[in-house]
């Protein structure tokens, strides 16, 4: 994924790559396009305060106290925490309970992270939630992007009801639901298949996201139409024309779609709670938060360092994607 | 609808309609795998959701039609009016620290022209970690004795608190947890949409002798009113689900101080085994919800940000 389309929301879209073919009329209905205005990037950005202002000696001393400010209490509020949790799992016990506590550990004790995978059995946790991650990401990306391929570009009868349906699920919070859907995937209704303890019961719920739906579809709708026509022209059926020219065009949509789906599987908690009960078939944070009571706090917090740290590595390497993904969804584009 | 779009003008010959035909056995095919999920994991539950708490399932039989009874059982719960004021207490608390907090902290960052990427990165770092996690290490920041927060106190010469043991300050820890743990979120989406403002905006208005604050009140918050009012409903909707946080943290204790809907909810269907309560209670946080919901999406339709 080149960062230069990711830099924006505005880079998710992909009748800017396109430009040479003009979008007809009409063809994006219910999406004009956006006004909002976009600065070149040679003019000088300026927010509140002018550049005027903070280039007086006085405004150059506030700005520079607000600055030391802002990072020392970020990093106060954000980054601390996170040293505590690293520093407390290589303190020993006593050292834990030591008033006034000790800011650095006084004999650091890395043996406690051995301790915490083998005691908590973090290997299987691990292992667990990275298959749940990995399926759940691939059955979002077969099932949603052909769907919202089905619906923007091959527009078969009833498929606005089909829409509206899958986006009315965007209304429903998923808490409220918790309890059906769990009696649902404890009996599957007609099947009769239980759900229960495989993996089944997140990869299948996952993909039946309405937001992705959305996000796909609305982005498959900005693709000119005389591309795929001029494919078509060609003899190239539907499923050959969503792989050749649709997927690579999509490549921006898709990774912000398909970081959202790994990361909310990874995040996600009351669901595997309640349909992986089996001590063997937790994901990380259940099978940690299940442990939790019955460990000692140094070899716990080591636990959660360890649950921590893929999802920090993960945020490190795809910050803008993610950071895209969130402006995508919430700005409506 | 749209299957004459390709063609709205030609006359519906043999070969069309086979096309037309073909083309949606195609698209049926290719929307076969997201209607199956739909079907069994959002729309059935959603229909699930109103039989159940009509219901009583015991798992035996196939279950049995109680009219209002389960509404009147979780009614008369005395954790029924506890649940429903912290739920409220909550989603408010939340809001006058987990709202205002984004707003300012993103008009500040969007001045800064320096270490933007560390603060970006550093104030959603807590929206990545698994919620969990983050609580769980919130547990440990809460103990009264060696715990950080009365240890951070004591440096202060303060007295310490009993946190989540106590019932004045457990309802309150838990909304210290929850914004730790969101307030990236409002605060890269407000930047992302400050960034958006017309410096001329500003021009105009420091030309015409407005105050730093003055600016913020007649061009910041006019011209990112939509998105405040959306992330306002968003925010509503989502932290009146909570659950994980009592849950991990105070089991709805003490004294009832910390159960949310959400949390009797769960307790009713995997703790009394009584789903019809839970459905019950489930279906008035939905009705709640859907109001929230509906203005939300009346709201955002309005395409204008």
């Amino acid at each position: 994924m080149s960062s230069s389309t990711m830099r924006s929301s505005g880079g998710l879209r992909p009748d800017r790559l396109a430009r040479p073919v003009p979008p007809p009329a009409g063809d994006r209905p219910s999406r004009p396009p956006r006004r909002r205005p976009r600065r070149e990037p040679a003019r000088q950005f300026r927010g509140l305060v002018s550049p005027q202002t903070l280039s007086t000696t006085r405004g150059k001393i506030i700005y520079w106290t607000v600055l030391v400010t802002v990072v020392a209490g970020f990093t106060a509020v954000f980054v601390f925490p996170l040293y505590w949790m690293v520093t407390s799992a290589l303190k020993s016990p006593d050292e834990l309970a030591q008033i006034p506590p000790t800011l650095l550990p006084s004999a650091p004790d890395f043996s406690v992270y051995a301790e915490a995978w083998d005691q908590l059995d973090l290997g299987t946790f691990l292992r667990n939630t990275v298959i749940y991650a990995a399926g759940a990401w691939l059955f979002t990306l077969a099932i949603d992007v052909t769907a919202a391929y089905a619906l923007s570009k091959l527009r078969p009868v009833l498929g606005k009801l089909v829409l509206a349906g899958m986006l009315a699920t965007l209304m429903i919070p998923p808490m409220v639901i918790l309890l059906p859907a769990y009696l649902t995937v404890k009996d599957l209704p007609i099947l009769g298949w239980n759900l229960i303890n495989t993996p089944w019961a997140i990869w299948l719920p996952a993909a039946a996201n309405g937001f992705f739906i959305f996000l796909l579809k609305r982005f498959f709708d900005s693709i000119p139409r005389e591309l795929l026509e001029a494919a078509e022209i060609d003899g190239a059926g539907p499923a050959r024309i969503l792989w050749s020219i649709v997927l690579p065009v999509s490549r921006p949509i898709i990774g912000v779609v398909s970081i959202l789906s790994v990361v909310n599987v990874w995040k996600d908690f009351v669901w595997p709670l309640l349909v992986l009960p089996d001590g063997e078939k937790m994901p990380i944070s259940v099978g940690i938060s299940s442990l939790s009571a019955q460990m000692p706090q140094n070899v716990l917090m080591a636990a959660l360092v360890i649950a921590s740290l893929p999802a920090i590595i993960v945020f490190f390497v795809f910050q803008r994607s993610i950071m895209a993904g969130l402006t995508a969804g919430s700005l409506k584009g | 609808m749209t299957t004459t779009a390709v063609a709205p003008s030609r006359h519906r010959t043999p070969g069309a309609v086979r096309r037309l035909v073909r083309r949606n056995l195609t698209a049926y095919g290719f929307l076969c795998g997201a209607l199956i999920c739909f079907a069994f994991f959002s729309w059935y539950p959603m229909v699930r959701e109103i039989l159940l708490s009509f219901q009583k399932t015991n798992f035996v039989g196939p279950p049995e039609w109680v009219g209002l009874d389960n509404f009147r059982t979780v009614t008369e719960d005395s954790a029924f009016a506890a649940a429903w004021y912290n739920t409220a207490a909550f989603t408010l608390l939340a809001l006058v620290i987990g709202y205002a907090v984004p707003f300012v902290l993103a008009i500040v960052l969007n001045e800064l022209r320096h270490a933007k990427a560390y603060l970006r990165f550093v104030v959603y770092l807590p929206v990545m970690l698994p919620p969990a996690v983050a609580v769980l290490l919130f547990k440990w920041f809460y103990d009264p004795g060696p715990g950080l927060f009365n240890q951070i106190l004591a440096l202060a010469h303060l007295p310490g608190l009993s946190w989540l043991d106590s019932t004045s300050t457990a309802l309150v820890s838990l909304v210290i947890v929850s914004t730790w743990m969101n307030l990236g979120t409002g605060t890269l989406i407000y930047l992302a949409a400050l960034q958006s403002i017309p410096s001329e905006l500003y021009e105009a208005a420091e030309l015409d002798g407005a105050g730093l604050f003055k600016r913020v009140w007649h061009v910041t918050i006019p011209q990112t009113k939509l998105i405040l009012l959306v992330m306002l409903l968003l925010q509503i909707v989502a932290t009146m689900q909570v659950f994980i946080e009592p849950y991990l943290l105070t089991g709805g204790g003490p004294e009832n101080a910390t159960v949310t809907v959400a949390y009797l909810m769960y307790q009713y269907a995997f703790s009394f085994g009584n789903f019809g309560g839970g459905g019950a209670l489930g279906l008035m946080l939905m009705i709640v919800l859907m109001v929230f919901s509906a203005i939300y999406l009346r709201v955002s339709r309005d395409d204008k940000i």
